[in-house]
């Protein structure tokens, strides 16, 4: 299904957790088979097919679900081969054993504490030499190694024959040529997989000075790994602090000696000894390929690679971008999600149908009119709760979703990176960081989780505060687009104030918050048709994962807002907020759907259509509201979200900030409209 | 001016109390150990450094010339490290006597070579000479960081300049490392440059750490 992994990698999907349907309940945070079968470790760089192939692996019997926490996001299914079953597991792409991001250390602690299983490494045929240097250390380990060359016909079409023979038996593992996509060599993997189950003695790659320490280190280990005794010493001497601290753990008194010994090879290197191991590893794969790949020089200019320059140059990348945005942010967001089915589903399913039949079905069931109006009252659970969730939230999000998923597949969001990077940075960020931040104007609960595929703490914060601060989620800005849409005037001033803001405050965070600047790096996968299949697959799994963690915290929600309805807490509060409201030039009915718009944003955006349907405000007043509530505290989901991701003392703050924040701004807004006399 | 190896040694250590350490003269012994008598002599005979209280100082003559005894000490070390891919500590070594045969001419030659470097492999800087100043003019080069390079031009990786282990070892993960070809396709608004039939976006910062042989 998937082809873009890096992107895949980068988005919530990542923590989407595929399970069997069959076994209902999570399998706990450790890697270990739940199922008690052998288990298929798949690994491999980014954007190398990895998923695709665990999907013609294992069938398509596997659903997408959601696995909370922060542990392991790894997919799971089972695998038949020649009679032999097997659990196969599929990891966040990595580049190397040493993990620079959290996806890759997630993915090499699932290689160091998984027990009886078999490595599968895909890689690229067209990289075969950058990736090598990955199956050497996966040899070096003593794992039993399958290695699946991919993309066979991406590599052809680059004019690269690869004897696939001589690599085997150069390496001494089965080598097997696939095309996942269209499933040649797939039943030959599956053979192979199920005749495969001894590790084989990796061919020799390093100097003599190399091979000292690394025996003299072997000698020290006295302890047990999962791993080979040469290849805990390899990680060791490349100076890996999470190995090191394995070590220190499994041999207590010998660690003392071997810290010593490393601390000896240390002092007064010029460069390190991981990267003397990394050139001799490189050297020796760059010698193998030589051997194994005949090229024939032929390297057409295809389309992808025309499309792929014209996304990334910046002047034809901009207005790209802009017609990315109008179309399929606007027109098929906006206009038709927003619009056409909204207005559909609000005004015939639920006006017409659902409606009448629930409030009827209440009353007959229901004899307390207390009790009814938690159902089908005016905030009722069925009447308001689920009618937002499904008539206005689902088919903006959905477009929502639709779009990204299509902008994913394609390839296009690491040429989007590129190209802002340089903006990024100026706020503290990178390129990395546009994957939430778009994100985000889907929905900022799932963008304010998916941060954590940035680098350091200080640009999670700082995309965590800009996220609950200027990015309005795809519920906001449908409705925002729907009542500014009649004054464009007012919709464009929205628009500017929103993004200065932004600027701004991403401006000032990356000066007051300490830490290193970020620095940028990504592969830039090649453009490539999107497919129908992973569209609608990865479309469906953040649908599932909306409707099944922010929808409840909505509904839950509707709860809290009929109890607090019923006991008059809620009119106090709004009582109170009222005079806020006020100071910023707002009628008081306003000041319920800021109160409502922090339970769920949706709630604050449509009590405002209401308010403006109701024919109670004026361009003006209509702009103002727009931009406190676009700025004001996030909905009650992406709240508590925060809380999980960044701890309270953070989101505290930040909330601290926004709330005096997001009314200055309308306050001073409106200060100023009134002082120039416009009208929107 | 020719100089013994220990004046020359003298000098390099001169400077890098002076000006890099920003100390007062440097002492004529110290625990137990003193400076080569004859070496010291000799420097003094040729007014490039004076003995003052017990401690050695470069004369305004020295100054030059323990400058340039430094830059040859760090490029011999960026020579042996980098494009001879000498491991140390036999490289501390071997540089010492490489330093001693950089004459004038040679030096700039090698400098040039080694697309004019800021830093030695350790991470402390390499005074510049007239070369660097010509190259940065835009004179002819033959190593040159990524920033510099025009997209359609490329190369072979020479090294990579960097000191930080996490930096090195993201650029090494991409399968950035010397010997392999790589090939700038745009400069703006990030580097883009493909290795293999992979492409890569950096950042300025990054793309100035991948020093490129640049091809004909």
């Amino acid at each position: 299904m998937t082809l873009d992994i890096k992107e895949r990698a980068l988005t919530g999907l990542r923590r989407l957790r595929v399970r069997r349907r069959s076994q209902s309940s999570c399998h706990g945070s450790g890697p270990t088979a739940a199922s008690g079968l052998p288990t298929l470790v798949i690994v491999g760089n980014p954007n190398v097919g990895k998923s695709a192939l665990f999907n013609r692996l294992t069938g398509a019997r596997v659903v997408v679900s959601n696995y909370p926490g922060t542990t392991v996001e790894v997919t799971r299914g089972h695998l038949r081969a020649d009679g032999v079953e097997l659990e196969a597991v599929d990891t966040p792409g990595m580049y190397s054993f040493l993990p620079i991001t959290e996806e890759e250390r997630v993915a090499r602690r699932i290689l160091l504490s998984e027990s009886s299983y078999l490595v599968l490494h895909v890689v690229d045929a067209k990289n075969l030499e950058r990736m090598l240097p990955f199956t050497l250390q996966l040899i070096e380990a003593g794992l039993p190694v399958v290695l699946a060359v991919n993309m066979l016909d991406e590599a052809e079409a680059a004019g690269l024959e690869i004897d696939l023979a001589r690599l085997e038996q150069e390496l001494g593992v089965p080598v097997v040529g696939t095309i996942s996509t269209s499933g040649r060599g797939i039943d030959t993997l599956r053979h192979r997989i199920a005749t495969t189950t001894a590790s084989v003695v990796p061919p020799r790659t390093y100097d003599d000075k190399v091979e000292a320490a690394v025996s003299e280190m072997e000698g020290m280990l006295k302890g047990e790994y999962r791993l080979s005794r040469r290849a805990v010493a390899l990680l060791l001497l490349q100076d890996d602090a999470e190995i090191e601290q394995m070590v220190e753990d499994a041999e207590g008194d010998g660690w003392g000696s071997i810290n010593e010994f490393l601390l000896r090879l240390r002092t007064g290197r010029a460069r390190s000894l991981g990267y003397t191991i990394s050139m001799q590893r490189q050297r020796w794969a760059t010698s193998l390929v030589r051997r194994t790949v005949l090229a024939s020089g032929r390297r057409g200019r295809n389309w992808g690679e025309l499309i792929s320059r014209v996304t990334m140059n910046p002047i034809t990348g901009v207005p790209i971008l802009l017609l990315v945005l109008y179309f399929g942010l606007y027109q098929f967001v906006g206009v038709f999600g927003a619009g056409v089915l909204v207005k559909f589903l609000e005004d015939t399913v639920f006006g017409q149908w659902v409606n009448p039949v629930a409030i009827q079905v209440v009353e007959a069931i229901i004899p307390w009119p207390i009790l009814q109006t938690l159902f089908v009252g005016e905030y009722g659970i069925i009447t308001l709760g689920i009618r937002y969730a499904i008539a206005l939230i689902l088919p903006i999000v959905g477009t929502f979703f639709l779009t990204f998923s299509i902008l994913e597949d394609t390839g296009y969001f690491p040429r989007l990176a590129m190209l802002i990077d340089r903006v990024f940075k100026a706020i503290g960020l990178n390129g990395r960081a546009v994957i939430p931040m778009v994100l985000g104007f889907g929905c900022d609960t799932m963008a304010t989780m998916v941060t954590r595929v940035l680098e350091s703490r200080r640009e999670r914060v700082i995309a965590t505060l800009l996220l609950a601060l200027a990015i309005p989620c795809s519920a906001q800005l449908g409705v925002i687009l729907a009542i500014l849409s009649p004054h464009p005037r007012a919709l464009a001033l929205w628009g500017v104030i929103v993004l200065a803001v932004f600027l701004l405050i991403g401006l000032l965070a990356a000066r007051v918050m300490p830490g290193q600047r970020p620095s940028f790096y990504m592969e830039v996968p090649p453009m490539r048709m999107p497919r129908l299949g992973n569209i609608l697959s990865k479309t469906y799994a953040r649908m599932e994962w909306y409707l099944f963690e922010v929808m409840p915290v909505f509904i839950g929600a509707s709860v809290i807002i009929w109890i607090g309805q019923i006991t008059g807490i809620f009119q106090a509060l709004i009582r109170l907020f009222e005079p806020i409201v006020e100071l910023i030039g707002l009628p008081p009915q306003v000041a319920a759907v800021f109160l409502f718009g922090f339970f769920r944003r949706d709630y604050g955006a449509a009590g405002l259509y209401d308010v403006h349907a109701a024919g109670g405000l004026s361009g003006e007043q209509l702009l103002v509201a727009a931009v406190t509530l676009t700025l004001f505290v996030p909905c009650i989901a992406q709240f508590s979200m925060m809380l999980k991701e960044r701890g309270v003392r953070t989101t505290l703050a930040i909330v601290a900030f926004i709330f005096p924040f997001a009314f200055g701004i309308g306050f001073v807004v409106n200060a100023l409209l009134t002082a120039a006399g416009w009208q929107l | 001016m020719d100089l013994s190896d220990d004046a020359q040694e003298i000098l390099e250590r001169l400077w890098i109390h002076s000006q890099e350490a920003q100390k007062d003269g440097l002492p004529l012994a110290e625990d137990g150990a003193a400076l080569d008598e004859a070496a010291v002599r000799e420097l003094a005979d040729n007014n490039l450094v004076r003995a003052q209280d017990g401690r050695l100082e470069l004369t305004p003559d020295g100054l030059p010339e323990a400058q340039s005894a430094v830059r040859r000490h760090r490029l011999a070390e960026r020579l042996m490290a980098d494009v001879l891919d000498t491991s140390d500590p036999m490289m501390d070594e071997s540089a010492c006597r490489f330093e001693h045969l950089l004459h004038r001419e040679l030096e700039q030659r090698v400098c040039t070579l080694l697309g004019h470097p800021r830093v030695c492999p350790h991470g402390r800087p390499i005074p510049p000479g007239d070369c660097c100043r010509r190259a940065a003019k835009g004179g002819p080069q033959l190593v040159a960081p990524l920033s510099a390079l025009k997209p359609g031009r490329g190369g072979t990786i020479a090294y990579l300049n960097t000191q930080e282990p996490r930096e090195l070892q993201k650029l090494m993960s991409m399968g950035i490392l010397p010997g392999m070809p790589i090939d700038l396709i745009q400069d703006f608004p990030s580097y883009v440059f493909r290795l293999h039939h992979s492409q890569f976006a950096v950042d300025k910062d990054l793309a100035g750490r991948i020093y490129v042989r640049l091809a004909d």
